[in-house]
């Protein structure tokens, strides 16, 4: 397979995920959609790095995982926090910043 | 067909399902489930692409870590709320035409540009190579994300800490 159709199925998994990120009223699910949305930039960096024969790009999808994991621990500590707080799970009603 | 363009199939169908499942299903603790099985089949696109290293790491820190910490993240929150957590969508139509709308895009560019089509030889030394970068060229970058972690993970404990 080329390189095209790897980052074809990247922009995919991206768009599934963006879909998800704009429709989930639960934090939690938003939080899931920003997961597939790195994983896909994933794939890319991948793809990229293996069909340019360059390793920067593996190097620089480790760095995307972890910074995922830390990226993951932060914004759940946030919403437990908030559910804490707020007593909701639904993005909509957390409109404390609102003017 | 080669092994690697059936594999490439089968591979990118059950991402895309699963990807596909964790965006739409009401149930939140499934979806964590299906973003499991999304993201090992990412893992395995990384096999495809000769990276076994980076499948071990998308497995210990992504398929586990990860879901591992969300799973947690659902359950203590459940609790605290004593009720199941119902995982609903809005605004679908919108969402569903921005999302169609950046594919497009994104797809766009991919058409128009002119990609290397065969892949190059893979070097032998790849791990070696590998390690020796992260402690050459991207020793600074490495260093840095050592401290985001502990940064972030101090900041987590901060946020989850008990009432007083």
């Amino acid at each position: 397979m080329g390189l095209n159709a790897y980052l074809t199925l990247a922009a995919l998994v991206f768009a599934i995920g963006l879909f998800g990120v704009l429709t989930r009223r639960n934090a939690i699910g938003i939080l899931l959609g920003i997961e597939l949305m790195l994983n896909a930039v994933n794939i890319n960096l991948v793809a990229f790095a293996r069909f340019h024969g360059d390793l920067a790009g593996l190097i620089f999808a480790l760095f995307t995982i972890a910074i995922t994991v830390a990226e993951v621990a932060v914004g759940l500590a946030i919403v437990i926090v908030i559910f804490r707080v707020r007593r909701t799970v639904e993005a909509d009603r957390l409109d404390l910043l609102r003017g | 067909m080669t092994f690697e363009t059936v594999g490439f199939w089968v591979v990118a169908a059950v991402l895309l399902a699963s990807s596909l499942a964790v965006v739409l299903t009401k149930n939140l603790f499934h979806a964590v489930l299906y973003l499991a099985a999304a993201l090992v089949a990412t893992g395995t696109v990384f096999l495809l692409l000769d990276s076994p290293f980076l499948f071990g790491v998308q497995l210990l820190l992504y398929a586990g870590g990860v879901v591992t910490i969300v799973v947690f993240a659902i359950m203590l929150t459940e609790r605290l709320i004593g009720e199941r957590i119902a995982q609903t969508s809005r605004y679908v139509w919108h969402g569903a035409v921005v999302a169609a709308a950046v594919f497009v895009g994104v797809v766009g560019f991919l058409i128009e540009a002119p990609w290397p089509a065969p892949r190059p030889a893979l070097p032998a030394d790849l791990m070696p190579a590998i390690g020796r970068a992260l402690v050459g060229p991207f020793a600074a970058a490495l260093e840095l994300l050592a401290v985001l972690l502990v940064i972030a993970l101090l900041g987590a404990l901060y946020f989850a800490r008990p009432d007083d």
